[in-house]
């Protein structure tokens, strides 16, 4: 089986949510990478993909129409490409989520989407109602088109690998669409989708001076990434990319640390995967403690400066 | 310009699924249903763009059984102007959706359709950038801002990295995320003035349409459960534990 993988990058290096895609797409068979792009940033990000030891071929599609991931560029070039493949595999990011089922419907195929398992080459595992629910499920098309949940499979390793670079090209701009902006908040902590802990608040936190008085000196103290609850989100306590949950994004650190959030099924099913959870909450009732390996039941905004503090 | 608004009746948000027994899947009997809460937003952005003058019509659409009509009811209520149901008792899948919605595209001529970017029972996050596909046309998914400017539509979306901004040619399909807007009640009167509007009903074969699914569900588990760990009594503790962690020094 041969399967074309759709890298993401920015700044000419890879997201490591395709690392986890590519530890995917090999358990089905042989790996061809895409790397769309323009410019010396697409470059670069092909020698980097390049690198990764499991890849036997890198195809580069260097168009100013594919600067920005615009789907309806991009979707038209993986189309043109999976002629020579039976399986493309994305990651469940916005990216992802976003070009993968244009392309499926291009090919008329029914997309799975956010695998957590491949269990052989056309029965897969994902998660539905939020997560409380896994279920198995086959595909009779023939070819597949999925996308992966990073925190379901390991890294590849990004080196020691040396595949040929070969340019591809498509369809260019559709005219469909424009990029027009966009507002990146800029931040110096790890990724929330692959930081080793992270440090989410919830609504108790009351304010977004706060939030940010009370979680950044912890999250800063253990390393981590910062993540918020739906809540706190919609509170506008925390941006929009802060959030962890069904709908938002998925994280599976090593150690959770939930701050004021009571733990409503659409957030649990953002971070039950992870390692260790910690909660600390007022409320001894509240559903978090259901979850979590170690709680601590008081006042937020006595305990998490005082845990600052003593680490 | 009319608003085309596909609508899915689901699992209640507040409800909690339980796995039957038999491993078929989610037991819905007795189950309270309700508007997914994405295509909720979604029906809410339309009125709004119709109150603003951006939009003459609102069309309701809905796949599902007959009990879908309540949902379509409740988009009605809020002030939808007409609805299509087609009905089937079949589970329909994001790529069958996608090309009932086509059809249903062609008929009407919308020049938006705005709709959940996932149900919230199987998660999938397919049908509108499916329906993009198919019709030709852009799509803005993940919508937190919905703006028309002339023969365009600008779409703020909601990305992993922040906010990013689109412009699409209209006809476009644009996608709700959660901070879009918040949706109305809708009111008593308006609840009764609701049981009066159209609704026409249709079947997947009146559109052509072959909804065979292409997958097939073996079986559905509940995932691992979590054990309740233990409660500390001081943040001492608590910062013992991190250093026993290692994820401090």
């Amino acid at each position: 089986m041969s399967v074309l993988v759709l890298i993401e990058h920015e700044g000419g290096a890879i997201k490591d949510a395709s690392l986890a895609t590519v530890t995917a797409a090999q358990k089905l068979g042989e790996v061809h990478a895409l790397v769309a792009g323009s410019g010396e940033e697409a470059k670069q990000a092909a020698e980097a993909t390049a690198q990764i030891a499991s890849i036997a071929k890198v195809l580069l599609a260097d168009d100013q129409a594919y600067q920005n991931m615009l789907a309806e560029n991009v979707a038209p070039l993986i189309a043109g490409l999976m002629g020579s493949y039976d399986a493309l595999l994305c990651n469940a990011t916005s990216n992802g989520k976003n070009i993968a089922p244009r392309v499926a419907a291009m090919l008329d195929v029914m997309q799975v989407s956010d695998v957590l398992s491949i269990e052989s080459a056309d029965t897969f595992t994902r998660p539905i109602y939020a997560g409380n629910a896994i279920a198995t499920v086959k595909s009779s098309d023939a070819k597949k088109v999925l996308t992966v949940r990073g925190t379901a499979f390991a890294k590849a390793l990004a080196s020691g690998g040396s595949a040929s670079i070969e340019a591809v090209s498509g369809p260019t701009d559709a005219g469909l669409s424009s990029f027009v902006g966009c507002e990146t908040s800029k931040s110096e902590r790890p990724e929330l989708t692959s930081a080793k802990v992270v440090v989410s608040g919830g609504r108790a936190l009351g304010s977004s001076e706060e939030f940010h008085r009370v979680i950044d000196p912890l999250a800063d103290k253990l390393g981590a990434a910062v993540g918020a609850s739906r809540a706190a989100v919609d509170a506008g306590y925390a941006p929009n990319d802060y959030q962890v949950g069904q709908t938002g994004k998925i994280v599976a650190p090593e150690v959770y640390v939930a701050i004021g959030i009571s733990g409503a099924i659409q957030h649990l099913a953002g971070m039950k995967d992870s390692g260790t959870i910690v909660a600390i909450n007022k409320d001894e009732d509240a559903p978090i403690f259901q979850v979590a390996d170690l709680g601590l039941v008081g006042d937020l905004f006595q305990i998490v400066p005082e845990l600052t503090q003593k680490l | 310009m009319k608003i085309l608004v596909p609508v899915k009746r689901v699992i209640d948000y507040n409800v909690k699924p339980r796995v039957k027994m038999d491993g078929t899947g989610v037991d819905l009997t007795n189950v309270k249903m309700s508007m997914n809460p994405f295509d909720e937003i979604a029906v809410e952005e339309a009125i709004r763009l119709k109150e603003k003058g951006s939009a003459s019509e609102i069309v309701v659409v809905s796949v599902g059984p007959q009990k879908a009509q309540d949902t379509l009811r409740t988009a009605l209520a809020m002030g939808a102007d007409r609805a299509i149901l087609i009905q089937t008792d079949a589970e329909v899948e994001p790529l069958a959706v996608a090309k009932l919605l086509k059809a249903v595209m062609d008929e009407e001529q919308p020049g938006i359709v705005l709709l959940g970017k996932q149900a919230i029972d199987d998660d999938s996050n397919q049908t509108g950038q499916m329906l993009a596909a198919l019709s030709g046309r852009p799509q803005g998914t993940f919508a937190s801002k919905v703006e028309v400017k002339g023969d365009s539509v600008e779409v703020t979306r909601e990305v992993d990295g922040g906010l990013e901004t689109v412009s699409l040619k209209l006809p476009a399909i644009v996608t709700t995320d959660l901070r879009l807007n918040e949706p109305r009640y809708a009111s008593l009167p308006n609840i009764m003035k609701a049981k009066t509007k159209p609704m026409a009903n249709k079947t997947p074969a009146d559109y052509g349409v072959d909804i065979t699914p292409r997958l097939t569900t073996l079986k559905v588990e509940e995932p691992a459960k979590r054990q309740a760990g233990v409660k500390l009594g001081s943040v001492d503790e608590l910062v013992a534990k991190f250093k026993d962690l290692g994820v401090v020094a």
